[in-house]
């Protein structure tokens, strides 16, 4: 990534940092949320931001971001206290609450948007771009308002550390210490929103939520440790954002949602597949661990089978003993053959040599 | 301390003349159905005490309310002599085992100086001092071995120790536990038993609730039968009886006909 910093070229640079640190951001909250069990809230938020940056732009006459986000801010957090309290007052669950509130506030946004497109008024133009996102539109002033509530957001995270972990690991706890969990629920939720609207303009309400997710996913598989996985999960966020919005603004017509969530996916297949909590990791532990117990048991099963049938030397066939531990014993076998502790006859059934009998006396 | 009388109880602190917990009338509803309903209960200090009732019966409940985590539709609950929100430096906590997600990335030692957290307050972080009370508890419950264990890779029984753990670096005088015998194995039972009974010995009031009809009267001294009203709360010798116990599980289960699961 340092290469393109070093690119001579004012709009890379400036796109670059501004998804560098929404990916921070995002990644950071992200963890919280990840933990918590509240992905989709997430999604129901940045959906709902929509409608506020399209009535922002009506009631305030301007595109400048920061007018733009608090609009989007205010009606993202709106859908959170909308969902807690259909939670609350029906019974309805709160996957169908975030589901059903994502989709009317969304739908609210697409047709103010569509309505405010058909004004006869020029200076609308772009508004769309909110909704997957288009990086090259980001300017400098941007960048610096991303950067600035971006990093407000990361220091109530450092203040709040405490409350933070309570609330993602055992509130009820948290609580009978005095900590005011659900205050600590309501600044969490207040800076998902913020992290949320702050990638508005690059990544788009439509996939905004994948930069909350997918960086704490990944950087879950690499660590065992809260704060470790919090900066992973900014790192993770950083490299995706920067990848994704660079590439968009180099490309025509990309828009940069879609290619930082590509990055960002691709991101969480490399760590599910190769990080120590991975899948291949684990795989090949779980192997080595059933080798070395195949060894042993399959020593003991053939001095239990030669008792059982025809005394020392008796020689039995390799599917017999894999019935016997459950997996194919040959490469057992050949281990125990290379160690000298089992010998192969001709026919290719397998006996225990004198010093394979004492080896399994023993153990 | 400075009451007339020279002799006796004269010098028991201003605190101790109040029982532990001193619950009143309480009443909690979850929506419409009540949870529990007008429930008296003292609990003396220095005592061990155990909550036994069927399932439903509000036993998780009482401890939530006594902790002022649940609102109580009628009634109320005084803690310490006062309220538990002005004592709750004084009282640990040990919730289920099951209620959290073991999963979560911590290790060992990180989960219980989580018990410091209310003495530290807003800001400040657990420290060097915070590090050894916390490593001095894992010793007391043995799983000082474990300090940076990931806390996924506990079994039950384990878990259940690092929990007391928490609660015991929370250093208090009134401890609350939910169920801390379930699911464990015989070695942490006894491990538990033993430091139940040595908190007891030093004077700290201990309540827990409890599954195993069988292992109250040898583990507690005294005993909260709950189905949802009160049916008796005393001594293990006066309120453990067969008859309370019929008119606690409804005539299911006799003492010996039940063991929690």
């Amino acid at each position: 990534m340092t290469a393109l910093f070093l690119v001579d070229d004012y709009t890379l640079r400036t796109v670059a940092l501004g998804a560098v640190a929404l990916g921070i951001v995002s990644g950071a909250l992200g963890t919280f949320a990840v933990l918590r069990g509240q992905a989709l809230l997430g999604d129901a938020i940045s959906h709902a931001a929509l409608p506020g940056v399209v009535l922002a732009y009506v009631l305030l006459g301007t595109k400048a971001s920061l007018g733009l986000m608090i609009g989007a801010a205010l009606t993202g957090f709106a859908a959170t206290l909308v969902v807690s309290a259909v939670v609350r007052t029906t019974r309805v669950k709160d996957d169908a609450a975030l589901g059903i509130v994502l989709s009317v506030f969304f739908g609210i946004g697409l047709v103010l948007l569509t309505w405010v497109q058909r004004r006869p008024d020029a200076s609308q133009a772009g508004l769309d771009r909110f909704l997957f996102g288009q990086a090259a539109t980001v300017l400098r002033d941007d960048v610096e308002t991303i950067a600035i509530v971006g990093a407000l957001a990361l220091v109530v995270v450092a203040l709040l550390w405490k409350q933070l972990k309570l609330l993602a690991f055992d509130p009820e706890f948290g609580a009978s210490l005095g900590l005011r969990m659900r205050a600590t629920e309501l600044a969490l939720t207040a800076l998902l929103v913020v992290a949320i609207v702050i990638g508005l303009q690059m990544v788009g309400a439509v996939l905004m939520s994948a930069m909350i997710v997918a960086p704490a996913a990944a950087a879950r598989q690499w660590t065992n440790r809260l704060g470790v996985m919090t900066i992973v999960a900014a790192g993770v966020g950083a490299l995706a954002g920067a990848t994704g919005a660079v590439a968009s603004s180099q490309v025509e017509r990309l828009p940069t949602g879609p290619s930082i969530v590509l990055v960002a996916t691709a991101l969480v297949a490399v760590s599910f597949l190769f990080a120590p909590r991975g899948l291949a990791l684990r795989a090949w532990r779980a192997r080595q661990a059933r080798s070395q117990l195949g060894t042993h048991v399959v020593l003991a099963d053939l001095a239990a089978l030669e008792q059982a049938h025809g005394g020392p030397g008796r020689a039995h066939p390799a599917a017999t003993i894999a019935v016997m531990v459950e997996a194919d014993a040959t490469a057992a076998l050949v281990a125990l053959e290379r160690d000298g502790l089992v010998l192969r006859d001709p026919e290719g059934n397998w006996a225990l040599t004198d010093r394979g009998r004492s080896e399994v006396l023993r153990r | 301390m400075t009451r007339g009388g020279d002799n006796d109880g004269a010098d028991v602190p201003q605190a101790l003349s109040h029982p532990a917990i001193e619950v009143t009338d309480l009443t909690v509803a979850y929506g419409e159905k009540p949870v529990l309903w007008d429930v008296d209960v003292e609990v003396p200090h220095g005592t061990l005490t155990a909550i036994v009732g069927p399932n439903g019966a509000g036993k998780t409940t009482l401890i939530r309310a006594i902790l002022g985590l649940v609102e109580p539709a009628a009634g109320r609950a005084l803690v310490l002599g006062g309220d538990y929100a002005d004592n709750r430096r004084r009282v640990a906590y040990v919730p289920q085992r099951g209620s959290v997600d073991w999963d979560f990335p911590t290790d060992v030692l990180d989960v219980v100086l989580m018990g410091r957290y209310g003495h530290l307050g807003w800001l400040r972080r657990p420290g060097r001092k915070e590090r050894e009370a916390a490593l001095d508890a894992l010793r007391r419950v043995e799983m000082d071995a474990y300090a940076h264990r990931q806390i996924s890779q506990l079994s039950g029984g384990q878990q259940q120790r690092v929990f007391l753990a928490r609660a015991l670096v929370q250093d208090a005088e009134l401890y609350l536990m939910d169920e801390p015998f379930q699911g464990v194995d015989a070695t942490t039972e006894r491990t538990i038993v033993d430091l139940l009974q040595e908190l007891r010995e030093r004077g700290k009031t201990i309540v827990a609730v409890h599954h195993d009809l069988q292992t109250v009267a040898e583990y507690f001294d005294r005993v909260v039968l709950l189905n949802v009203r009160l049916v008796a709360s005393g001594t293990v010798a006066d309120a453990f009886t067969e008859e309370a116990l019929r008119r606690t599980y409804g005539g299911r289960s006799a003492l010996f006909g039940t063991n929690g699961r």
